[in-house]
């Protein structure tokens, strides 16, 4: 790269000279033709020698205005002049209150939001309580799982199935199916997590593809294609929300709205997040958590400690996958109607990118990707085609600034006399 | 007979370990004395970390027998057990030729992971303290105060709260040792814990290696090249070349062995008898 402040003319245009030939060689058959069919109903070759100049022709300003930009030292931000030490200090201030502000607003939503808001509410949410799962496996054990929706999926198919073939109520179901869940977990943990890295995420994708073909193909006892329609709404700990005699209005002398059901789900599913975060933070505390980190920083040093690195693989998966399953559960009686479609493979990238952007690891940076990931997608809802674009541009962009998330710091779990939080560049990712 | 053949902590019997057709390990056979340091030197590549491995169950050996012989008698035949276990049961510790601490996490945290065993015991394998039962926190201000002893031991109480990976490389060595040594072992196994050590480091090394020997009821096993620290602190030294013994002995022993002065030099026996002929006519 030329140096700062030195502006070579000639070296830009080159560069944009050789950005314009790939713009040519790439728009030329793309842009610069079009096949219409004519009036005698033939193909016809129309040629757009003008629109393909013009994108030619910005492709080549563009570069030669970064190029230039480049040469001038414009890009070479120091964050450290513009944020002094100072200031950085008191973000780390307030961003102790991120999670206490969060959590207040996620509480009080319900009492003003309409019916719209409580919905996207409730999505993110889910997504959250997803990311907070995950977070244990990837986050903390450090193992890359490419097919958590798997375990979204068993959660889901176990109540629906369940309240489908034995009548059960949801509260009865849920244990069950973060149990079946778990079970699940094990079991695909067992011959897979002696593999590492790259292998363990290529055979934990198949597995959640694995999962979704059994379900389609399984017919007669999951749907199929089909899926599975009827799913029992969940009541009032046995009050259900009907208008009319022993309904939740009645009871409580209250005029019947359907929104009653939908301010009911959201507090569940925020008491199923919070239990996730509570569970979370409590066990990081715990030696199985401290073990999980270890392990994550380096595994052959902590088989030389003693620690059954098997095993506590394994609890990482379980705990992560039975999260995954009271989700599972959860969605199944929102929706009242499941199909395999919903747990398809962009699922396990979602909650994954969910993780990764927020700072794997961290709780607080998880929710906030999850509200900013889900939130944001549906605020685009108008622009359909280009917010998967947007989204795009949006994850390369947090990966080129944060590559380790948005919070990448880590909280020591025991301190003797202060504590210090650990700097992100020290904190080892999952490579195990 | 020697004093460590007498109540061995360590019996190493016929140990060979090959790599395909690279013999790493040749039938060697040696004893570990109990409280004692026992060094094993030799040149590089002689085999001395493979046997390491075997002892900690890092590698299987190929043929042989380790046992192993705590104070109230209890035994167990290394080789047939997996790492873990070794540590776990054995009571086995180990350092690393290249540290390896868990660099993400606080020295105070690294020490605390190396009670994990009997910390889940404590928290009855994660349910009791999930449910923040007295018990574990109990057991928790146990494993700090063990921690802070260990850090006072090796001077680094006031770094207790800083990552691990902040430390320089001395200190890195030094919590290595203080996380072994939370485990309380029977065996502490030292992979060359004077690499890349200053000369009053290693001193304050020898210092803390004969503490270790004299306070806690643990045996040492280390390889090492520094002959500073090797003949400064060991009781016994075995020596290796091409992956077979060439000297066993006292410090004093193996100074003078002539195969071990040649395996050091780089030169055939002879050639250091005629060099001391010519020294000590």
């Amino acid at each position: 790269m030329a140096s700062p402040s030195r502006i070579d003319l000639a070296a830009a245009l080159k560069d944009a000279a050789v950005a314009a030939a790939i713009a040519l060689g790439l728009f030329g058959l793309l842009v610069g033709l079009r096949t219409e069919a004519s009036s005698t109903s033939e193909l016809e070759l129309l040629p757009r020698p003008l629109l393909l100049a013009i994108m030619v022709a910005a492709v080549a300003a563009g570069r030669l205005l970064i190029v230039l930009l480049y040469q001038s030292g414009a890009f070479e931000i120091d964050t450290g002049r513009f944020i002094s030490s100072d200031t950085k200090a008191r973000i780390v201030r307030l961003s102790r209150f991120a999670g206490p502000a969060l959590l207040l607003f996620a509480l009080a939503m319900p009492f003003s939001a309409d019916r719209y808001y409580l919905d996207l509410g409730i999505l993110v949410l889910t997504y959250v309580m997803l990311g907070w799962g995950l977070n244990i496996v990837v986050g903390l054990a450090g193992l890359l799982d490419l097919g958590y929706v798997a375990f979204y999926a068993v959660g889901a198919y176990s109540y629906a199935l369940m309240a489908q073939y034995t009548g059960l109520s949801f509260w009865a179901c849920l244990p069950v199916a973060g149990i079946l869940a778990a079970f699940w977990g094990v079991l695909l943990g067992f011959p897979v997590l002696r593999l590492r890295g790259d292998y363990l995420a290529i055979v934990t994708l198949a597995f959640g593809e694995i999962i979704r073909l059994v379900i389609i193909n399984w017919s007669s006892f999951t749907g199929g294609p089909n899926g599975i329609t009827g799913i029992p709404r969940p009541s009032f700990f046995g009050i259900p929300f009907i208008e009319g005699e022993g309904g939740f209005a009645q009871t409580f002398g209250l005029e019947f709205t359907p929104l009653h059901r939908i301010v009911f789900l959201y507090y569940v599913i925020l008491a199923l997040a919070l239990l996730t975060n509570f569970v979370t933070i409590r066990l990081r505390r715990l030696p199985i958590g401290r073990a999980w980190e270890a392990l994550r920083e380096d595994e052959i040093a902590c088989r030389s400690l003693g620690i059954n690195t098997t095993n506590t693989k394994l609890t990482a998966f379980a705990i992560g996958a039975m999260f995954g399953g009271f989700a599972g559960a959860f969605f199944a009686t929102r929706q009242g109607f499941i199909s395999p479609e919903s747990f398809a493979f962009m699922e396990s990238a979602l909650i994954l990118a969910i993780v990764v952007l927020g700072g794997m690891g961290s709780q607080v940076g998880v929710a906030f990707a999850a509200l900013v990931m889900i939130g944001g997608f549906e605020l685009f809802r108008e622009f359909a085609q280009a917010r998967v674009l947007l989204f795009g541009m949006a994850m390369v962009a947090i990966m080129v600034w944060r590559p380790r998330g948005l919070v990448a710091t880590r909280d020591p779990s025991v301190f003797l006399t202060e504590k210090k939080t650990i700097p992100a560049e020290k904190v080892a990712e999952g490579r195990t | 007979m020697n004093p460590w053949e007498q109540d061995p902590i360590l019996d190493l019997q016929h140990l060979t370990m090959r790599f395909g057709g690279l013999l790493a390990v040749d039938d060697l056979s040696m004893q570990a004395g109990r409280r004692e340091i026992t060094a094993v030197i030799g040149p590089n590549g002689a085999g001395k970390t493979t046997v390491f491995n075997c002892v900690t169950g890092f590698y299987r050996p190929s043929e042989g027998m380790i046992r192993l012989r705590h104070a109230d008698g209890a035994e167990f035949l290394l080789e047939r057990l997996p790492d873990f276990r070794i540590a776990k049961l054995g009571r086995v510790a180990r350092t690393f030729q290249n540290v390896r601490l868990f660099a993400g996490m606080t020295v105070l945290e690294n020490l605390l992971v190396s009670q994990h065993n009997e910390l889940m015991r404590a928290s009855g394998y994660t349910l009791l303290g999930l449910f923040g039962l007295p018990v574990y926190a109990h057991a928790e201000r146990a494993a700090i105060e063990r921690a802070k002893h260990w850090l006072d031991r090796v001077g680094l109480t006031s770094r207790a709260d800083d990552p691990a990976g902040d430390l320089p490389y001395g200190g890195q060595r030094r919590v290595e040792i203080a996380r072994a040594m939370c485990m309380e072992p029977e065996l502490l196994c030292l992979d060359e814990p004077a690499a890349g050590l200053n000369p009053r480091e290693s001193e304050e090394l020898n210092g803390l290696l004969l503490r270790i020997r004299e306070e806690t009821r643990t045996s040492i096993l280390l390889i090492e090249h520094d002959m500073h620290v090797v003949m400064g602190i060991s009781d016994h030294i075995v020596v290796l070349e091409y992956g077979r013994k060439i000297a066993d002995g006292t410090p004093q022993q193996v100074r003078n062995d002539d195969r071990v002065i040649a395996a050091y030099l780089g030169v055939d026996e002879d050639a250091v008898e005629d060099a001391r002929a010519q020294v000590q006519p």
